[in-house]
């Protein structure tokens, strides 16, 4: 039967492959055990950094593969077909290494996107507190010059990764009386000193990832650390998750597609009243829902992807719009699924209740689906109010 | 180390369909991948390589689609393949498969080690092996399930018999059977796919390799395959259900009934 002609390249076509197999034969097999453990993926982690795929959109002259936004998309969508926990570990390094690869300078670049991309060292991004959130201007924590070093002080909140990664990308106040323009973007390094990892969260879903505490104690590190300009880490931080966010829609679109799978399959199996229960036209309208609804998500997916790799500017409701919609239909689709299952879809036994947990998280993660529509409401505003 | 690793490409037996009237396999839709035995050779030979440096260079004997296995090889890291294919070649058998293999070899320039998996899963003969190694004139260590380097270069080997394990010294030349318990084969990389795309992996002929029209292929081998049959399957499934008791009679009386208990 047809499907979609997404009109992928060769080396496209390899990506989607070669995710899509560590998905099923790496990553399938363990998933439950650790949703159950919430042990950090090491092991997948390492066939990840063996298969090239951490360095998908990092330049091939710092060691990757020279992709985009797209191809990141193709990846971190076929490896969420395993597991969404195992994905956003994976997808937080690249979280990480964007603002060094938009804004780092040519030492900074040299220095660790080479790691990133051959997944030596995994990185993450340090933006959320709990008092800042979706209001980034709240920020508390600062970072203070003195003489040839920076010395931050205060904690970050929710750091997927915290405590195993490498690499820290951390937004930081330098100048408080400027507002967001007063945010600075550092890079600090696990074993800096007076950086030390708090209380390790203990999660509904994506359990398989590791969301703690990072509290920064005088931590001083050197002036060459400061990434982009001083107080331009909130316009970094905004650009940098405008480039993550339709890797988070792809997430949705490889979850729900997972879950889709794991619905017909059961569906075709699963006998009542003397037949199987696809052949019931509720039970069949809610499944030509759900395919729909992954392809519409995956088709906006890969052409808001394509559009930023093409060289757009001033993407943000573009991407916002390639975040909301797949994660809410991968939401909606993944409740179906355990719908469809039906009283085994509610037992750990099968894939789908942890599939459900774990697309909660993507309409909470790098910017609530609120805030994308109000990005999305924002732009649409500026955009009818010119002339 | 110049480090040579024979594969073959068979049936996956995921895919695998048999035609019950002629006994045959039906090749249309099938799909090929490498002998799952060879994934750990080359697994093997890649470890090697990272210890002792030099090449690993992949061969096969088999039809044109065969290449396919071995850029499979090089997306795992091999650094070079040779395909040995050849109208002349088909109809082999273990004595015709080792002379080709061996003659590939030679042109090759020689070798310092050999790997190959234990047995191919469709033939199931590990002959392959130990007769390559017996025409290279080097020591064969079979079903190999643990390889340590140490300088010279020599390796100590433990080896699964049927009575129990058995560790051996070896110097370089040798050839190993590995077992599918030596190591777990890793999955291609991107680079290496990328890479197992653009490379050229040459076709070698009877001619290419100088071989002796009579001793490869249908001419040279000894062992005909008269027939073939595929083995069908009756088994007759029942749930017996009710007490234990009751299930405990019923299956007495199905046990008489079949003559096992009189």
């Amino acid at each position: 039967m047809a499907r979609v002609n997404y009109f992928l390249t060769e080396e496209q076509e390899m990506i989607v492959d070669l995710a899509r197999r560590i998905a099923t034969e790496k990553i399938i097999p363990v998933r439950a055990a650790l949703d159950e453990t919430g042990d950090f993926p090491w092991v997948i982690m390492k066939e990840l950094a063996q298969s090239d795929l951490f360095g998908v959109f990092i330049p091939e002259e710092y060691g990757g593969i020279g992709g985009g936004c797209f191809e990141t998309c193709l990846a971190v969508e076929n490896l969420a077909y395993g597991c969404v926990g195992v994905t956003t570990t994976f997808a937080a390094s690249a979280l990480g290494g964007y603002p060094i690869l938009l804004f780092g300078t040519d030492e900074q670049k040299a220095c660790y996107l080479p790691d990133i991309a051959s997944g030596r060292r995994l990185a993450a991004f340090g933006l959320t507190e709990s008092s800042a959130g979706s209001d980034a201007a709240g920020i508390q924590t600062t970072a203070v010059e003195d003489g040839d070093s920076w010395v931050l002080n205060g904690t970050k909140q929710w750091i997927t990764s915290g405590g195993e990664a490498d690499i820290y990308t951390i937004i930081a106040m330098t100048d408080r009386h400027k507002g967001p323009r007063g945010a600075t973007a550092f890079i600090v390094e696990k074993g800096d000193p007076g950086f030390s990892f708090g209380k390790k969260e203990n999660k509904m879903g994506i359990r398989a990832s590791s969301t703690r505490e990072l509290v920064f104690q005088d931590c001083r590190i050197s002036k060459n650390r400061m990434l982009g300009k001083r107080g331009g880490g909130f316009i970094l931080a905004m650009r940098t998750l405008d480039l993550a966010r339709p890797g988070i829609g792809a997430i949705g679109v490889g979850l729900a597609q997972a879950a889709l799978d794991e619905a017909v399959r059961y569906a075709k199996e699963r006998v009542q009243f003397g037949q199987p229960i696809i052949s019931f036209q509720a039970v069949q309208h809610m499944l030509a829902d759900m395919a729909t609804e992954i392809e519409a998500a995956r088709a906006l997916v890969y052409a808001v992807a394509r559009t930023i790799d093409s060289g757009a500017r001033d993407f943000s409701k573009l991407s916002a719009m390639a975040k909301l919609f797949p994660t809410d239909m991968a939401m909606k689709v993944t409740t179906d699924s355990v719908q469809i299952l039906g009283g085994y879809g509610y037992m750990k036994d099968y894939p789908v209740e942890k599939m459900m947990r774990d697309a909660k998280i993507l309409q909470i993660y790098e910017g609530t689906n609120q805030i994308q529509r109000n990005v999305i409401g924002q732009a649409l505003n500026k955009e009818y109010s010119v002339n | 180390m110049r480090i040579i690793v024979c594969v073959k490409q068979v049936p996956d037996a995921k895919t695998v369909r048999f035609d019950r009237e002629k006994g045959t396999i039906i090749r249309d839709g099938m799909d090929a991948v490498i002998n799952p035995f060879d994934l750990h050779a080359i697994e093997a030979a890649l470890q090697l390589r990272e210890k002792a440096g030099g090449t690993v260079t992949v061969i096969s004997m088999g039809p044109p689609q065969a290449d396919s296995a071995l850029r499979e090889a090089i997306a795992m890291g091999a650094d070079a393949g040779v395909l040995l294919s050849d109208r002349a070649f088909a109809g082999a058998d273990t004595l015709a498969t080792t002379y080709t293999l061996w003659k590939a070899i030679e042109k090759l320039g020689g070798c310092d080690v050999v790997f190959c998996g234990k047995q191919a899963v469709d033939g199931d003969t590990a002959q392959v092996g130990p007769g390559l190694a017996v025409r290279l004139g080097i020591p064969s260590i079979t079903c190999v399930n643990a390889i340590e380097l140490a300088e010279g270069p020599r390796f100590r080997v433990t080896r699964m018999c049927d009575e129990g394990r058995e560790v051996v010294e070896v110097e370089t030349p040798v050839l190993f059977t590995v077992l599918t318990t030596l190591n777990t084969p890793r999955l291609p990389s991107l680079k290496g796919k990328m890479r197992a795309k653009k490379t050229h992996i040459p076709v070698w002929g009877a001619g290419d390799i100088a071989a002796d029209p009579g001793r490869v292929g249908f001419a040279g081998s000894p062992t005909k395959v008269v027939s073939t049959h595929v083995p069908t399957f009756n088994a007759r499934r029942e749930i017996l259900t009710g007490t234990p008791d009751e299930q405990v009679n019923a299956l007495i009386v199905h046990l008489k009934e079949a003559g096992i208990l009189s």
